[in-house]
């Protein structure tokens, strides 16, 4: 399995997007001024756009959109999303910790925001594809 | 703050019937970017062996998350939803959801603890059809901040 890097920009328009199609409105992933409020530097991403991309990674790397079998992550630092044209970045990356004789491929998973890990204990079971 | 953990082992009643549409799927599909044909065209899904467009991975969660109001506002347990935040997510599926699947929440408390004046409290959603087949199961912790 090719782990390659994968990239992801994130702007404000792509968390309102996610919140009408998810139905989380929760304001602080559109509202400074609740973002702010709540001690939060601004508006951050929802943790569940995060952990999707990091879906999209993970099926990307097994060839298959079906292939997952199990996923988990602990959400452990916010994805702040500056009001711009440029947003922010997540990269993904990904080590195989095991191949099962069944068939299964299990990943540890890393997602970085600037530079900081913004996932801890990420790990998703692919069935491998062909 | 703290929760009641003689919550732990409570099992809910099922939720009502959530119908997955394909359009809702797309729509979900392309607000996180995925272009996979599996996610939109149903012929590409068949091609797979599903009989429609298939969820991505994280999908369940729109479902889940609105059957675990029934916790959240259950006024026994006292959870003061402003505070809440999300800490852990993990999915283990059956098989993925496709378009077409009519599903039943059944939420149960697995655990409940406090540490350092925050309660944590962790659910699992056994995701079924409305004919008992399991689709996903699905564990949320939720982060109760204490009051600073």
């Amino acid at each position: 399995m090719e782990l390659s890097t994968r990239t992801f920009r994130v702007t404000r328009a792509d968390l309102v997007r996610y919140a009408g199609a998810s139905g989380d409105f929760n304001p602080i992933h559109w509202s400074d001024r609740t973002a702010t409020k709540v001690g939060l530097p601004g508006v951050i991403a929802h943790g569940m756009f995060t952990m999707a991309l990091v879906g999209r990674a993970v099926t990307e790397w097994a060839g298959a959109p079906d292939a997952v079998v199990e996923f988990g992550v602990r959400f452990t630092r916010p994805v702040v999303v500056p009001d711009d044209d440029e947003g922010t970045e997540i990269t993904v990356d990904a080590v195989v910790k095991e191949v099962t004789e069944t068939g299964l491929t299990r990943l540890d998973v890393t997602a970085r925001c600037g530079g900081e890990k913004v996932l801890s204990q990420a790990r998703a079971t692919v069935r491998t594809a062909g | 703050m703290s929760l009641d953990p003689s919550f732990v082992g409570r099992t809910y009643p099922p939720t009502a019937p959530y119908q997955v549409g394909r359009e809702k799927i797309r729509e979900f599909a392309t607000a996180i970017g995925a272009t996979d044909p599996a996610h939109h065209d149903p012929a590409a899904a068949r091609a797979l062996g599903h009989p429609d467009v298939v969820a991505p991975p994280t999908f369940p969660v729109l479902i889940t998350m609105a059957a675990s109001q029934q916790i959240v506002d259950d006024p026994a347990l006292g959870v003061d939803y402003s505070r809440v935040v999300h800490g852990d997510q993990r999915f283990a599926y059956t098989r993925p959801v496709v378009a077409g699947d009519e599903l039943v929440c059944v939420n149960t408390i697995e655990e409940i603890s406090s540490r350092s004046g925050h309660g944590f409290l962790t659910t699992r959603t056994d995701v079924t059809t409305v004919a008992g087949e399991p689709v996903v199961a699905v564990w949320s912790k939720l982060v109760v901040r204490g009051e600073s």
